[in-house]
């Protein structure tokens, strides 16, 4: 497979939470399907929380920063706050009506459901 | 010292070598300067934008095309 050069553009930078629940991973997922849709590039949350050099100044290139979390407890957010970086458009999972548990049982509706929520508040950021 | 200038070779990464270069020059100081355009290699950064400049192992800019006066202050 080709690989993509690392200087084409696109301002919109995805994290996103992947902790131990449900629905850690459906905002994970739901990241996954916003950058294969070309919503914007999934960035490296980890690389944030470990002051990885490269994916801190990666992040300061971008110009609009998206944020999914699972639910209230808010890691991504609280990373990304915690390093000097602002959240432009922010979710968290269980506010759409998915409630937390440990099974890591996923249904795929609910990942369509925050990929959409957050595509459509990126959507109208850009205006269109 | 070595500076490493992260890029596959666009019009920008060529930029960024440049001014590295007159920055080092600049200087006057002893620099080591390298290009690097292998893409496993600038992922193994953590550099998800390029051009990126990496100075002693850290990077100091990605996606950004900083002025020779800017690297230069990065020069020590």
């Amino acid at each position: 497979m080709k690989t993509k050069c690392l200087c084409e553009a696109n301002d919109t930078l995805i994290f996103s939470c992947a902790g131990s629940s449900n629905v850690g991973q459906i905002a994970n997922q739901a990241a996954i399907r916003l950058a294969q849709e070309g919503v914007g590039r999934y960035f490296c949350l980890a690389g944030i929380g470990g002051h990885v050099s490269g994916m801190i100044e990666s992040t300061k290139a971008g110009k609009v920063l998206v944020a999914i979390d699972g639910c209230p407890v808010g890691c991504a957010r609280r990373t990304l706050d915690h390093t000097g970086f602002t959240i432009d458009e922010y979710i968290q999972v269980t506010e759409l009506g998915i409630e937390k548990n440990h099974e890591f049982i996923l249904d795929p509706s609910d990942v369509g459901k925050v990929s959409r929520h957050m595509a459509s508040l990126v959507s109208k950021r850009r205006g269109t | 010292m070595k500076i490493e200038v992260l890029g596959t070779g666009c019009a920008n990464c060529n930029k960024l070598y440049q001014n590295t270069l007159e920055a080092v020059k600049m200087s006057g100081k002893q620099v080591e300067v390298a290009k690097v355009e292998d893409i496993k290699k600038i992922m193994g950064y953590g550099v998800l934008s390029t051009p990126a400049l990496v100075i002693d192992g850290v990077v100091k800019v990605a996606g950004k095309v900083p002025k020779a006066e800017e690297i230069k202050g990065w020069i020590k």
